[in-house]
């Protein structure tokens, strides 16, 4: 295997949990939800697919764990801004709070345990091919879900009747209820489904990136998945080709950090959130973009009248 | 089972005063809960988390201690929160302040002046308000998302100070640890009364907050934060600019951080370290919401979650119960406050029977 082959995996690698993350509040705020507590969905994603997998000893049973966790999370951010209407950036970041410490405590017994690594798929002919192969066909179950992932939500979103209906809560609740959508409903759907794809975002950090489990070990991608929503102006496809620009940055300043280039390892380690603040300000320069992107109704509170 | 709100006509004062008392009860009630699964006792284990800090004088010169940046931070951010300007990035204000102002000691350790203390605690100020100042500018010029970016700048903050702790400013005389030199004493904030440890700190933050509390309640500053807050159109019919709210309101809030920043390495560590704060930044969230974002409220809450930093460190080691906890705590706190200050606006209804049955006897 070339040493090209070798860098784009492990940006494929560092880029997965990213996309994962993003395409699930991508959806979440496609409803009109801002769900600010993907790092807390994600890192206790994280814990639970860890701890599961080694009490059974299958990071398949891990994978299924986190997704759970972080869904059953993302209930208790959906009934206090949903149906107690409460401030969605303040809960938001009380998930991740509270997400950052339940997660530290429960995984606390694991710290230091080396895990299972979650095996290869390999598809037969298709990884003979040459470069494209290993790449793309030699790679564990959560990259080919990401992928998938993508694909579905893109056709969910813009070509099924239930996507159209998201959309239509999200850029106006009050005309979705007049039309008799059933609101709240989708609503507490859409974020479930923003906290599975966090927690199998970080059931790939605990069992893929590194097996392991390391207290906070989200890093603060959570918050850059938000971002990644934003530079996506919230289309799917956009989510990976973002996904991927965040893997390539985290990985170069790696590769600098190994090969020892004169810079302090800090500065290169500050690259990923730096390029983060450089792609908001470009998308968001372009006022009229935002405008017409952003899903009109997010962050709105919604009660019904009777 | 089904819960429907109802708005209030007025908003409660009743709730508004008892919402965070019901919050902090119900953390304590779940609190108990979990020490009872991790097989603990939990009165005990409660005991000795709420009450036994608050026993003796040196745990309550901690208290103060723990205090000063949560409030000052929190009542800077109360300004932006009411403002509806979401500055989080509070933690990377606080160290950028604790950096600049530790230029004074650290570089120019041979300075000996009463001017000292006062430049650096100027410095402080300036330096985690020019820290503000960068997502301020790029959501009043740029349109950015303040929220991300001043998040992400915290990363950027903490691994500065690492870099300069480990780097140039490392301590020469200090066997490579990654520390600074301990700064001179005319560079420490002394402490406020004899009886303990407890240094100026505490009273920078009481001063900032009776100032703001002021400034809210009797200024045309603080109509004009609520207004722009509540409603940026009708700010605007005002002749109130959002722009220049999200400056003065950014600013504001990076230098109070900045300041808690300096008076917490001046006062209580006395050097620069890899890591000079507990969450400070994250928990003054926290305060700021638990106080209802007054700043009177923010003082008593300040106090409250200074005591959940002193309980855990008091299990830690009567019970050998972990550190972790603490931030559980913090994050449920949070929570119930903010499910609480729905009852402020919102009657609560639990429905226990089928509604379209008797909506469809109404309509008869």
């Amino acid at each position: 295997m070339g040493i090209v082959e070798a860098i784009l995996l492990t940006v494929i690698t560092a880029a997965t949990p990213l996309v994962l993350a993003a395409i699930g509040e991508l959806v979440t705020e496609r409803s009109g939800v801002l769900n600010l507590g993907v790092e807390g969905m994600m890192v206790m994603g994280a814990a639970c697919a860890f701890i599961a997998t080694q009490a059974t000893g299958s990071p398949y049973v891990g994978i299924l764990a986190g997704i759970a966790a972080a869904a059953l999370f993302s209930l208790l951010f959906g009934f206090l801004t949903l149906t107690l209407v409460a401030n969605q950036v303040a809960t938001g970041l009380a998930l991740t709070i509270l997400g950052l410490g339940i997660s530290s405590m429960i995984a606390e017994p694991y710290l230091g345990q080396s895990g299972i690594k979650l095996p290869q798929i390999v598809f037969p002919v298709l990884s003979d091919i040459p470069f494209l192969g290993p790449v793309l066909f030699k790679q564990d179950l959560i990259f080919y879900l990401s992928i998938a992932l993508v694909a579905g939500v893109n056709w969910f979103l813009f070509k099924s009747r239930a996507g159209l209906k998201l959309r239509s809560v999200g850029d106006s609740h009050s005309s979705a209820h007049a039309l008799g959508i059933n609101v709240i409903r989708t609503r507490y759907l859409a974020v479930m489904f923003g906290g599975a794809c966090a927690g199998l975002a970080g059931a790939q950090l605990s069992l893929v990136y590194t097996p392991q489990w390391v207290e906070n070990m989200s890093a603060g991608r959570g918050w850059i998945a938000l971002a990644l929503v934003v530079f996506a102006s919230w289309r799917p496809w956009r989510i990976v080709a973002g996904g991927y620009l965040f893997g390539a940055v985290s990985i170069s300043q790696l590769y600098a950090q190994a090969y020892g280039v004169g810079i302090p390892s800090q500065f290169l380690s500050a690259l990923p959130y730096l390029a983060t603040i450089v792609v908001l300000i470009l998308i968001s320069h372009n006022r009229r973009m935002t405008l017409i992107n952003t899903p009109a109704a997010l962050g709105k509170p919604f009660v019904p009248d009777r | 089972m089904r819960i429907e709100l109802e708005r209030r006509p007025d908003v409660s004062r009743l709730f508004s005063i008892l919402s965070p008392v019901i919050a902090l009860a119900l953390t304590i009630f779940f609190g108990g809960i979990m020490f009872m699964m991790l097989g603990k006792d939990p009165i005990l284990a409660l005991y000795s988390f709420f009450i036994e800090p608050l026993m003796e004088v040196w745990s309550l010169h901690e208290l103060a201690i723990k205090a000063a940046p949560l409030i000052l931070i929190a009542v800077g951010l109360s300004v932006c929160y009411r403002s509806n300007n979401w500055n989080i990035g509070a933690e990377g204000q606080f160290i950028m302040g604790a950096i600049a102002g530790s230029i004074l000691p650290v570089v120019f350790y041979d300075w000996q002046s009463p001017l000292v203390l006062p430049l650096m605690m100027i410095l402080g100020m300036l330096g985690g308000a020019l820290f503000a100042a960068i997502p301020a500018f790029l959501k009043a010029h740029m349109n950015t998302n303040e929220i991300l970016t001043s998040l992400m700048l915290v990363y950027v903050a903490q691994l500065f100070l690492d870099w300069l702790v480990r780097g140039p400013w490392r301590n020469p005389g200090g066997m490579n640890f990654p520390e600074t030199r301990t700064f001179d004493p005319i560079a420490v904030l002394p402490e406020m009364v004899a009886s303990g440890r407890a240094h100026w700190g505490f009273g920078f933050a009481i001063i900032a907050a009776v100032l703001i509390w002021f400034m809210m309640r009797y200024t045309l500053k603080g109509f004009e934060i609520t207004v722009l807050g509540q409603s940026a159109r009708a700010g605007r019919f005002a002749g109130f600019s959002s722009r220049k709210m999200i400056w003065f309101s950014m600013l504001l809030s990076g230098a109070l951080a900045g300041l808690a920043g300096i008076a917490e390495v001046s006062g209580a560590i006395q050097q620069l370290r890899p890591v000079i704060s507990p969450g400070y930044g994250f928990t003054a969230i926290i305060v700021a919401f638990l106080g209802r974002l007054n700043p009177l409220g923010i003082v008593v809450a300040g106090l409250v979650l200074a005591l959940t930093y002193l309980g855990g460190e008091a299990v830690q080691v009567s019970m050998q119960i972990s550190d972790k906890p603490i931030r559980v705590f913090q994050g449920l706190l949070l929570f119930f406050v903010l499910s609480c200050d729905t009852l402020i606006h919102y009657k609560i209804r639990m429905m226990w029977y089928d509604l379209s049955e008797t909506a469809g006897k109404g309509a008869r």
